[in-house]
């Protein structure tokens, strides 16, 4: 697929009708506009879908300044109405002009609720940390996923086997939630493994972010149980998908022919078994990338760990549009930056696939 | 005689299966049955805060000393409505759908597959919870309507692949060469043929739908209303029943219910698949 569309044409035609056809007809292209228009789309719906949302920011500002600093009504109105420049009071299509507009500029547009502070301000700080611990958990299962699974593929039908599919299938079945409340409540207040409280929050208090070992090794403290987490929900269907992939791959020409020509057993299973098995693999590794970051919410809302989840859900509780719609964005354009890749991928992996 | 034998022979070639199957009968039993059996235990015992399981409390005490079993009896049934209504909506919309788009073809068909890429795009959880702001869901049907809304795509898309290699099929073609009727095609030829594929996915529907809703629930984002092991879980967190010793039974009860009737509905899967597929059967 995508060499069709690096290969340069033989004669060059100035006539603009051939240029549009051959964009029409480019693959990479095509997905691209598509990909486009889903943002589009998923963005238009949210918009609208936010704002009809009962309640509004000023309204749970105002509940929030009698509930906790003992306002009176009218004190607490006058103080919300004068914090945000009501432009809730325009009619919502023009808000959704105006929004798109801004959009089109790199524009996520400025939190109701911390007065002044750019989404994309706040975005770009918990967005890392939500990457940076799901990445890490992504590639540890997936590596694990794939050496145990190859394991229960040679071994199948040992008990070696039969145990881990059962450990696999359990933990796969189990919400991801419960298994982290399972960490903590176990690991962390029974038997004290884990000093959970000082573990919250992305780095500990008066740590300087930078490119020094202890920094470094305290993002990972702080990262670890949501990482365990991440790591026991996902390697399950890695271990069981790698199981099912492998045995196919035992039963092709090429590995016997390989065994038949005497190649040693090592250069087998790593270059020929594994790599050949793991490629369908691959695929749904690029796809699950864009989806644990929008399943992130519940795990650092459990382990307060400051990430894109949290960062939703405080947004949701403060009805701060702005920020729930710009959170939303950046998970929808993972999903779909996510598939995109997918594809690509496997047409660069599979040579099979990329003469079509 | 014969066909009882055989048919508990069928339900326990599958070990995994069938203790899947008897979890799950175990779970709607108590839900359903059990409230009847066992009342709510909604008084506030002060001396009796956080009991270990005793004769009188099977399962402890919560912090405000009420018995903990009596919850999770009561708490089942709405978890499960949830889910099963949830399971039904999605697997009708899917297959109704999806057949439709294999059948009907052309705009109808771009059109149904680009809704569904669509839907598929959105992330779900994220969008729950936003839903759950703009819609009271104290009411559970619209609740199980919202997460079937959001659950069909998938499906939809391989009843759709299954229709139309089905419809090429010889017994197909036989049927239609006899002049028996879309009627009869779709419901005794194709339909019978990817039955195993809907009732597993049914099941796997529900599951989600229980992530989905106590993980709304938890984070407080669905208004508490009754009894519901969502519920239990979110006081039980609130309360700071993680932090001690004593309320172990407490936060663990729901976890552990909600857990075990996960895995029983996963294993009941393996089950349904060796009955619906007889070249899986191990034995005759």
């Amino acid at each position: 697929m995508t060499t069709t569309s690096l290969t340069r044409p033989k004669q060059r035609t100035l006539v603009p009708m051939y240029w549009i056809m051959r964009l029409a007809r480019n693959y990479l292209l095509r997905r691209i506009l598509i990909a486009f228009a889903k943002i589009v789309i998923v963005v238009t719906i949210t918009f609208f879908i936010v704002r009809l949302m009962p309640s509004n920011p000023v309204e749970t500002y105002i509940a929030e300044l009698m509930d906790q600093y003992g306002y009176s009504y009218e004190e607490a109105r006058d103080e919300a109405s004068a914090l945000f420049n009501l432009d809730l009071e325009q009619p919502l299509w023009e808000q959704y002009i105006q929004y798109m507009k801004n959009l089109a500029q790199g524009d996520l547009g400025t939190s109701y609720r911390s007065r002044g502070t750019k989404v994309s301000d706040l975005i770009a700080k918990f967005l890392p940390w939500t990457l940076f611990s799901v990445g890490t958990a992504l590639l540890i299962s997936f590596t694990l996923g794939i050496l145990l699974g190859m394991i229960m593929a040679y071994k199948r039908g040992s008990i070696l086997d039969h145990g881990l599919t059962s450990i696999a299938s359990i933990v796969s079945a189990i919400p991801n939630y419960l298994i982290a409340m399972m960490i903590l409540v176990f690991l962390g207040v029974q038997w004290k493994l884990f000093p959970i409280t000082k573990m919250r929050g992305a780095y500990s208090p008066g740590m300087k972010p930078g490119f020094t070992l202890a920094f470094i090794k305290d993002i990972f403290f702080h990262a670890t149980l949501p990482i365990i987490t991440y790591v026991l929900t996902t390697v399950g269907s890695w271990m069981l998908a790698m199981k099912s992939s492998t045995i196919s791959t035992l039963g092709e020409d090429y590995v016997t022919v390989a065994e038949a020509r005497g190649l040693p057993e090592r250069r087998i299973i790593t270059s020929y078994v594994g790599r050949n098995a793991s490629l369908p693999l691959i695929t749904q590794l690029a796809i699950s990338i864009g989806f644990v970051v929008g399943g992130s919410t519940l795990i650092e809302f459990i382990f307060v760990y400051q990430g894109i989840g949290q960062l939703l859900l405080n947004s949701i509780n403060a009805r701060d549009y702005p920020v729930m719609q710009g959170v939303f964005l950046i998970i929808t354009i993972a999903v779909i930056l996510a598939n995109f890749l997918a594809d690509f991928v496997y047409g660069w992996l599979d040579p099979r696939i990329r003469t079509q | 005689m014969t066909t009882l034998r055989s048919t508990w022979r069928m339900l326990t070639m599958n070990k995994v299966g069938f203790l899947g199957l008897l979890g799950v009968l175990f779970f709607v039993l108590m839900s359903f049955v059990g409230p009847y059996i066992v009342p709510l235990d909604t008084q506030t015992k002060v001396d009796k805060i956080y009991q270990p399981p005793s004769r009188e409390f099977w399962l402890g005490t919560d912090s405000e000393g009420r018995d903990i079993f009596s919850q999770i009896v009561h708490g089942g049934k709405e978890v499960l409505m949830v889910a099963f209504l949830a399971g039904i909506m999605s697997t009708g919309i899917a297959v109704t759908l999806g057949a439709l788009s294999a059948l009907a073809g052309g705009w109808i068909d771009a059109a149904i597959m680009g809704l569904a890429d669509i839907v598929l795009t959105i992330p779900h959880f994220p969008l729950l919870a936003v839903l759950a702001g703009l819609i009271k869901l104290e009411n559970y049907v619209l609740l199980a309507f919202i997460l079937a809304v959001l659950a069909w795509p998938s499906l939809a898309r391989a009843i759709r692949a299954q229709v139309l290699s089905l419809r090429e099929r010889d017994f197909v073609e036989a049927a239609r060469a006899l002049d028996l009727g879309t009627r009869h095609i779709i419901l005794r030829e194709i339909l019978p043929n990817m039955i195993s594929y809907i009732v597993i996915n049914l099941i796997f529907a529900m599951t989600s739908a229980i992530y989905a809703q106590v993980g709304l629930v938890f984070l407080g984002l669905v208004p508490f209303s009754g009894k519901n092991w969502g519920v239990m879980l979110s006081l039980a967190w609130t309360r700071g029943a993680i932090f001690y010793k004593n309320s172990l039974w407490y936060i663990m009860s729901p976890v552990a219910a909600i857990a075990l009737f996960q895995l029983s509905l996963v294993s009941l899967t393996r089950l349904l698949e060796e009955i619906f597929n007889p070249r899986l059967r191990t034995t005759v």
